[in-house]
């Protein structure tokens, strides 16, 4: 059973390799957006006093050249039709016929497209965010044991986007539209994550509502274990409610899924 | 008025081989090969003809009809349809033509019919008298007045071709450009097409070249062929000189009645060849430059009691087939 | 013209088939520059200024950049998605017809859903105006309006660009997106923030430094007395588009003289 799931994750995986061309040109973009970011918060720092805002600028520097780098871990939809079309025109009967169980099945198949398209392009990104020049230079991490807590809390972030990603394909099976449930869910989902601006910046009462949901752990949380931002001890407690989100979601996307497979049974598909 | 001139036209094609060698080279130098798609092609066509024009898949026909109708720039050679040459003075020279590519279609897909023929209208710049008369006429040759209020996504191919080829004539144009049009319909609207085609040919003088696979459309509209293989122009003439010149295989059909002592057997006549008989029927090939048809009933006709006797010429397929193995396409 | 009207209404007719999905397009059309506002509007709570230029200023830019891309992007969406229309050979369906390419793939899309973008740039620029203490004048309306169309303009320009690139290759459309998605976020805040190379670049090869700032500088009275001439800059936007329907018209031909 393992194996099928994992032979699967292969094929995905060696068939995103295969769009060198489009990683190549979306890495130019990245790394221009990255700039003009960061263009625009040197501009806001300018007459600020640093030493009294919540993140300092390399930490932001750091930030953002992460969330370039990584940015398909991190988007909360990341441009597959291929199961919307699944679920709106009935052939998901040929899914059903499976001998797999199609939250798991569908799990890896996002996992594996995640993995690989980040794989293309988060290197080039990085390497070149290392030599850039000050200030818009990538700064190392404070220490080997935030770049071990980072990596580990970026995985388990992933594994937590990939779940909060599945309720969205889960709601098409009820809406029969991508469109609608795309939408609204990704916009709000990515703010409050935040890909706009990071956690510590905004608003004091928005904050309060963003740590009790599971959008930050995403990317707010890992980027900053790396810069230090967030302390050791603060890293590992982190972890830690990562994996309750995680196993959570997963159990919640599971149960919401077998509803609405018993609901396309029901109405013939 | 339709006038080409030694075109000709190749294309470079990337090539490209399989493997991840061959794909890293690729990054760095692309490898070419030289496709000749027409070479010297040289025909003239007078107003009111329609023209088959004919030859297996990738034989250089859409590249004729691209350069026909001004979409293509041949390397060489010249054309002069109406007096323009297509490829220069584009705009004003796709006002006297209509195109119906077979499996493309040219409406707007969510919106009625009609709205589409509206908007045709005034890229075209239609005077709203000659809009009229064409949309009456054409409605009601061609049985549209029941699809016209309907969205063409919810049309059938067959109602959906009707629309393309009316749509194609909005603008009175004095040449139409037909390719594939008969590709996936059904035998009745095959016929309708056809029958519509004859009449603006017959009732408008619209010159019609038409491009297709299907042999019944050649026999039933186009009185001359125009057949390109490969490239190169092979057959340039009326259908019956073509008939005459490689049709010369007909087959007949004889019903009789066997007695005793009064057999069937095959006629020993040069170019005869039974293709297969039973107790009251026989199916005879005969070659006429060797044999006469008469000559084979008689010879039949001292053997059992005729019945019945059916001649049939060879199919056009047949000829255009053997046409093609004549020329090694 | 009147057969641009033309085309619009039947390809409005067209989408509103589809009202729902239409209505959700739109409705997410104008959350994601809300969320990019948002964003904005937080940080400058956090930080009061951008380099000198007030939360109001930069609204404006904001506000101007937005409208003209939602326009351009709402218009020219024939250039943008024009990869399928070669790819599919619907092209040479245009070629048939006596028109101009131009207008024809002008006509051929339009992306209504857009004005989900349009109406919140357009109360963003309400809302901005309403709080600065601009003493407006028919001069300065004029150019905040030759603003916009100009960033329209160059929006387009940039669309049929990455669209005559669609003659030679369908890839590298990626980076076309650069300069339209990442021009539009780079021009929402007023040029003067960045570096010297990216201002020289954005103003003089692609000038959006017509569109967001000079005239800006303007608006604001802040000209040091060169009125006129910041007034008109916009003009400079306008222009960009000449080169940019040349080289279309130089890839239509390389279409027509190698086929597809």
């Amino acid at each position: 059973m393992m194996r099928s799931y994992g032979s699967l994750f292969r094929l995905r995986f060696n068939n995103g390799l295969q769009y060198r061309t489009a990683a190549l040109a979306g890495v130019a973009t990245q790394f221009f957006w990255g700039m003009i970011l960061i263009m625009v918060y040197r501009a806001f720092y300018a007459m600020a006093d640093g030493a009294s805002m919540p993140m300092s600028l390399p930490q932001i520097v750091t930030y953002i050249w992460l969330q370039q780098a990584f940015l398909t871990f991190i988007m909360l939809w990341h441009r597959d039709n291929e199961l919307f079309q699944l679920i709106t025109t009935g052939n998901i009967a040929y899914e059903l016929c499976r001998p797999t169980d199609l939250y798991t099945f569908w799990y890896a198949k996002l996992l594996a497209q995640r993995l690989s398209s980040a794989l293309l392009r988060c290197s080039p990104i990085l390497i070149f965010a290392w030599f850039l020049p000050s200030p818009y230079e990538l700064s190392p991490p404070p220490d080997l044991s935030a770049l071990i807590l980072f990596v580990v809390s970026l995985l388990l972030g992933l594994l937590v986007l990939v779940s909060i990603s599945m309720f969205i394909y889960i709601s098409v099976f009820y809406t029969m539209s991508p469109v609608g449930s795309l939408l609204m869910f990704n916009v709000v989902g990515e703010f409050l994550a935040g890909m706009v601006i990071p956690v510590p910046l905004m608003p004091d009462w928005l904050q309060r509502i963003v740590v009790v949901l599971p959008f930050r752990w995403t990317a707010d949380f890992p980027f900053r274990v790396f810069s230090g931002h967030i302390g050791y001890h603060e890293a590992l407690s982190g972890i830690m409610v990562q994996l309750v989100w995680l196993i959570c979601l997963i159990l919640l996307g599971k149960l919401a899924m077998r509803r609405a497979l018993t609901r396309v049974v029901v109405q013939g598909g | 008025m339709i006038e080409l001139n030694g075109i000709s036209k190749s294309f470079k094609v990337a090539r490209r081989s399989s493997g991840m060698k061959n794909a890293i080279k690729a990054l760095f130098h692309r490898e070419y090969t030289h496709v000749q798609a027409l070479q010297d092609i040289s025909f003239s066509i007078e107003p009111g003809e329609i023209v088959g024009y004919i030859g297996p898949n990738g034989a250089g026909k859409s590249t004729t009809i691209k350069i026909m109708s001004g979409i293509l720039v041949p390397d060489s050679g010249s054309c002069r349809i109406l007096g323009y040459t297509p490829w220069q003075d584009r705009v004003n020279y796709v006002k006297q033509i209509g195109v119906v590519f077979g499996q493309r279609t040219q409406l707007w897909w969510d919106v009625p019919v009609i709205d589409s023929f509206d908007l045709l209208r005034d890229i075209y710049d239609v005077s709203p008298q000659a809009y009229r008369d064409n949309l009456d006429l054409l409605t009601e040759t061609l049985d549209l007045t029941g699809i016209i209020q309907t969205p063409v996504r919810q049309l059938s191919l067959g109602q959906r071709m009707r629309c393309e080829i009316a749509a194609s004539l909005l603008h009175s144009p004095d040449i139409l450009f037909l390719d594939e049009p008969t590709i996936g319909l059904d035998a009745v609207s095959k016929i309708a097409v056809r029958d519509f085609i004859r009449t603006i040919n017959r009732e408008r003088g619209v010159t019609v070249i038409l491009t297709t696979h299907d042999m019944h459309d050649i026999e039933a509209l186009a009185k001359r062929i125009i057949m390109i293989g490969r490239g190169k122009l092979l057959v340039d003439g009326k259908l019956d000189e073509l008939r005459d010149r490689f049709g010369r295989r007909k087959t007949m059909t004889v019903d009789y009645e066997q007695h005793p002592g009064r057999m069937f057997a095959p006629p020993e006549l040069p170019g005869v060849e039974v293709a297969n008989w039973s107790k009251d029927r026989a199916v005879i090939h005969v070659d006429t430059v060797q044999s006469r048809i008469s000559d084979v009933i008689n010879v039949i006709s001292s053997q059992v009691e005729l019945l019945d006797v059916t001649v049939e010429s060879q199919p056009i397929e047949e000829i255009i087939l053997d046409l093609y193995k004549e020329y090694e396409l | 013209m009147r057969l641009f009207v033309r085309y619009l209404s039947i390809l409005f007719r067209s989408q509103m088939q589809y009202r729902t999905s239409f209505w959700l397009l739109s409705l997410g059309q104008f959350f994601i520059p809300l969320s990019v506002f948002a964003g904005l509007y937080f940080l400058f709570e956090r930080f009061g200024q951008l380099q000198g230029w007030t939360f109001f200023e930069v609204a404006l830019c904001f506000a101007v950049i937005h409208m003209a891309f939602s326009l351009s992007e709402c218009f020219a969406r024939g250039f943008d998605s024009f990869s399928t229309l070669v790819a599919s050979g619907d092209f040479d369906r245009l070629l048939v017809r006596p028109r101009s390419t131009v207008l024809q793939v002008l006509g051929s899309k339009f992306e209504f859903t857009r004005i989900g973008r349009l109406l919140q740039s357009v109360i963003v620029l309400v809302w901005a105006c309403a709080n600065l203490a601009v003493d407006w004048s028919l001069l300065k309306l004029m150019t905040l309006l030759l603003m916009v169309l100009s960033g329209v303009f160059i929006f387009t320009g940039i669309f049929i660009l990455a669209a005559t690139m669609c003659f030679w290759t369908i890839q590298g459309l990626e980076v076309a997106s650069i300069f339209t998605d990442g021009g539009r976020e780079m021009a929402q805040y007023p040029l003067h923030i960045y570096e010297g190379w990216v201002r020289r670049f954005f103003t003089f090869i692609i000038p959006f430094g017509c569109v967001n700032y000079l005239p800006l500088l303007f608006i604001l009275d802040r000209t040091e007395g060169r009125d006129l001439l910041y007034a008109i800059s916009p003009l400079a936007g306008i222009l960009f588009i000449i080169p940019c329907l040349l080289i279309w018209r130089f890839g239509v031909r390389h279409y027509r003289s190698t086929g597809s």
